[in-house]
């Protein structure tokens, strides 16, 4: 702290509540969360209203709280790129241990409520997915591999499998399917986005594919990825989750995502990448949806 | 890692102004925990 003049200490009017809820990602919480809840839906079994609305409230805080770790430790990259620059801790409106102590305090007390409220089980997966998020993918992974999204991925891909041990206490064929989904989706989301902010990752010395590999091999990639996400998508129709009217629609989302990729694979500018990352926040929220009307209708068929 | 720098100096009832937010904000979270927990306790109670 001693970076920090003591005048300005002493002038630091203190972080906005707004700044505090900024720091959590809401953004980014809204998909966790609906992976989450989907994944509580879709289990065999049956919880209490108020349990499950406890369960997705704790998925919820754990994914702000490593959000707010994150954005503790990734401050002075943050600073660097435009997209990150006006957060609260590069901007100066929040002090680095404010943000710090906030995510700690929220991940005890996430996993703790979650184990006394709904169950161990849970609980430890979500307490998985915060210290995966943050010392595996934040602290390890994200300054040093090209990988980083795709093993640090799996933090993402963690949230329907805890929404599934919520209510059966275990972790089922059926939630590694939903797993799959979400981690054969990420890279090509990310990537889509990392290729048309290439220089800013550049210059924050962020390895991510196109920077260090090029476009020509991420768009590779991406369409790899695209492709092994089919079987993860039909996964839940094979396994007896879904009914056959979420295979068919599945199977459409996944062709149009496919052909998403190819146009990024073809085309030279960025255009089709942007049009790549938003297309994927729809897919994965219309898959997800699917499922939940899926199981909700009865199998639809 | 460098630590960002404060550069937003607020008048004093400025900074005022956000202590009497944030603190309204925490005792409406611990407000909510104290439902929270009652709502739960009473469900495990009744073996939900």
């Amino acid at each position: 702290m001693s970076e920090i003049p003591a005048t300005a200490v002493a002038s630091y009017p203190g972080a906005a509540v707004g700044d505090y809820i900024q720091i959590l990602k809401p953004r980014v919480m809204s998909l966790v969360v609906f992976t989450g809840f989907v994944g509580l839906v879709v289990a065999p079994g049956h919880l209490h209203p108020v349990l499950a609305a406890v369960a997705v409230l704790c998925i919820a805080v754990g994914a702000g709280s490593s959000g707010a770790i994150n954005m503790w430790y990734d401050r002075d990259i943050d600073a660097v790129m435009r997209r990150t620059a006006m957060r609260p801790l590069p901007a100066g409106r929040m002090m680095p241990g404010e943000a710090l102590g906030f995510g700690v305090v929220l991940a005890v007390g996430a996993v703790a409520v979650m184990g006394l409220a709904v169950n161990w089980v849970a609980a430890q997966l979500l307490a998985l997915t915060i210290a995966f998020y943050v010392f595996v993918y934040t602290i390890w992974l994200k300054r040093r591999t090209p990988q980083n999204i795709v093993i640090g991925g799996a933090a993402g891909a963690l949230p329907p499998l805890i929404g599934w041990a919520a209510v059966t206490g275990d972790v089922g064929w059926g939630a590694v399917a939903l797993f799959a989904i979400v981690f054969f989706w990420t890279p090509p989301h990310f990537w889509a986005l990392s290729l048309y902010r290439a220089g800013e990752y550049a210059a924050a010395g962020v390895p991510m594919l196109p920077v260090v590999a090029g476009a020509r091999e991420t768009k590779r990639q991406m369409l790899l990825y695209t492709l092994m996400l089919w079987p993860a998508t039909l996964m839940p129709w094979l396994l007896g989750l879904a009914g056959p009217w979420y295979a068919v629609c599945a199977g459409g989302l996944s062709l149009m995502f496919t052909g998403a990729a190819i146009r990024v694979w073809r085309d030279a500018g960025e255009k089709s990448a942007r049009q790549m990352f938003a297309f994927s926040l729809l897919y994965l929220f219309l898959i997800f949806t699917l499922l939940l009307v899926d199981r909700i209708g009865g199998g639809l068929a | 890692m460098t630590v960002g720098t404060v550069v937003d100096a607020k008048p004093p009832n400025e900074r005022e102004r956000r202590m009497r937010a944030r603190n309204r904000a925490l005792l409406l979270l611990l407000l909510a925990l104290v439902a929270l927990f009652y709502v739960v306790t009473l469900v495990r109670v009744s073996g939900g």
